[in-house]
């Protein structure tokens, strides 16, 4: 598992599921510094996400788990 | 050079001094108004007003708890300052934490020192499953853990109240969220009275009563104190504070944020109406607060804390809490205080 929300595969914002080229996505940076990614950065469907109190863990149908 | 003057004392603080510091009564809503009207300069006076009240009545430990989402998602209500409702376009999915999950939660919550552990469910009210599905929780998480639990599952029966006191449910939550009148506007699947009712059967059962609500959803100082004199009317052992963090796709996803200066008053307030009670730190305060308002909460009549992780937001890193306890010599309470 890993945290793909920054690798070089990210294509979408985790947080809005819009393509990172398009606009600036710095508030959207600052966000998921207070919440986990919704939607996976590799082809922007909407991920089960489970918040625990110590971390949280996240899940894409096609692309599988990421944590942090 | 000559020393600052301080402010003249206005008369509502020291009304509230006699009131509540010294008789130990809450302060009624016409000068919980005035509270929240209180001009930037009087509030540190107001902060250390309100943080005397919490020495005296309290004591100095701090209640510390952590939560965790049993049920994610996918709620029939509409209460338009939570992600999790099914009736907005939300990005938070639906899943549910099976039980060995929780039960890692729990001892995760207890390494840091905690004294409760709160299972939460998006739902209007437990169904068969949910009840069942608490039950095989609350069990495994009394086998492994030393921890008090803690239920937040909606609207409840008589008949699911006495279940979950016989569970070994600690204390149960159900916000009034909002004032009465300002309700309406925030909920409209359900109304106040329900909430009110439920809150009620709880704390008749036995189980100690956690009710509190949110602040910053565009009410009005007067409902911001309405809330405050409702609360206190119930009067549940514990109070949990929610400063509004506006979510993409709900209703209120676009409200500003609150004032942190207003945020203060209205701890200070709500812990002026309220004495005695357990006044929690809950969602939003990292935004609405930062660090420094974090702080100043906590001399400012919080006594309690939620660390680590909220249900579907991060929290603060729950080391940090508890160095920022340490440091302001806050000792956290400790379980056999808390039975």
């Amino acid at each position: 598992m890993s945290d793909t929300r920054l690798s070089d595969q990210a294509t979408y914002c985790g947080h809005c599921g819009e393509p990172l080229v398009d606009g600036d996505h710095g508030a959207c940076a600052r966000q998921l510094a207070l919440e986990p990614p919704r939607f996976c950065a590799r082809c922007r469907r909407r991920m089960k996400v489970q918040v625990t109190p110590r971390g949280w863990a996240a899940d894409c149908v096609e692309h599988g788990p990421l944590q942090g | 050079m000559t020393e600052p003057v301080s402010p003249p004392q206005p008369d509502v603080l020291r009304r509230a001094r006699a009131r509540v510091l010294e008789a130990g009564e809450g302060l009624a809503y016409a000068d919980l108004v005035e509270v929240l009207r209180l001009p930037d300069e009087q509030v540190p006076a107001l902060l250390e007003l309100a943080h005397e009240v919490r020495l005296r009545h309290c004591g100095p430990d701090v209640e510390v708890e952590g939560i965790v989402s049993l049920k994610t998602g996918g709620c029939p209500e509409d209460c338009h300052f939570c992600s999790q409702s099914g009736q907005f376009t939300s990005p938070v999915r639906s899943v549910w934490l099976d039980i060995p999950q929780l039960v890692k939660a729990a001892e995760e919550t207890a390494a840091t020192g905690a004294t409760e552990f709160c299972i939460v469910a998006a739902v209007r009210g437990p169904d068969e499953r949910l009840m069942s599905q608490v039950r095989d929780g609350v069990k495994a998480i009394h086998d492994a853990v030393e921890i008090n639990v803690a239920a937040s599952l909606g609207m409840l029966t008589q008949e699911q109240v006495d279940d979950l006191r016989e569970m070994g449910v600690h204390r149960y939550n159900h916000n009034l969220e909002a004032a009465r009148s300002y309700f309406p506007q925030v909920v409209t699947t359900h109304s106040w009275e329900e909430r009110w009712d439920t809150c009620e059967m709880v704390r008749e059962s036995g189980m100690e009563l956690c009710c509190g609500g949110l602040v910053g959803m565009g009410e009005t100082l007067e409902q911001r104190a309405e809330l405050a004199a409702q609360l206190a009317e119930l009067g549940p052992h514990e109070v949990p504070l929610n400063f509004l963090n506006p979510r993409p796709g709900t209703p209120f996803g676009d409200l500003p944020l609150m004032s942190s200066a207003d945020a203060l008053r209205a701890i200070a307030a709500f812990r002026l109406a309220m004495p005695r009670t357990i006044l929690r730190y809950a969602g939003g305060r990292e935004l609405t607060l930062g660090d420094l308002g974090t702080r100043d909460g906590l001399l400012g009549g919080i006594n309690a804390v939620i660390v680590g992780n909220y249900l579907t937001t991060l929290g603060r890193d729950a080391d940090e809490d508890l160095a920022l306890l340490t440091e302001l010599k806050m000792p956290i309470k400790e379980l056999s205080k808390t039975l």
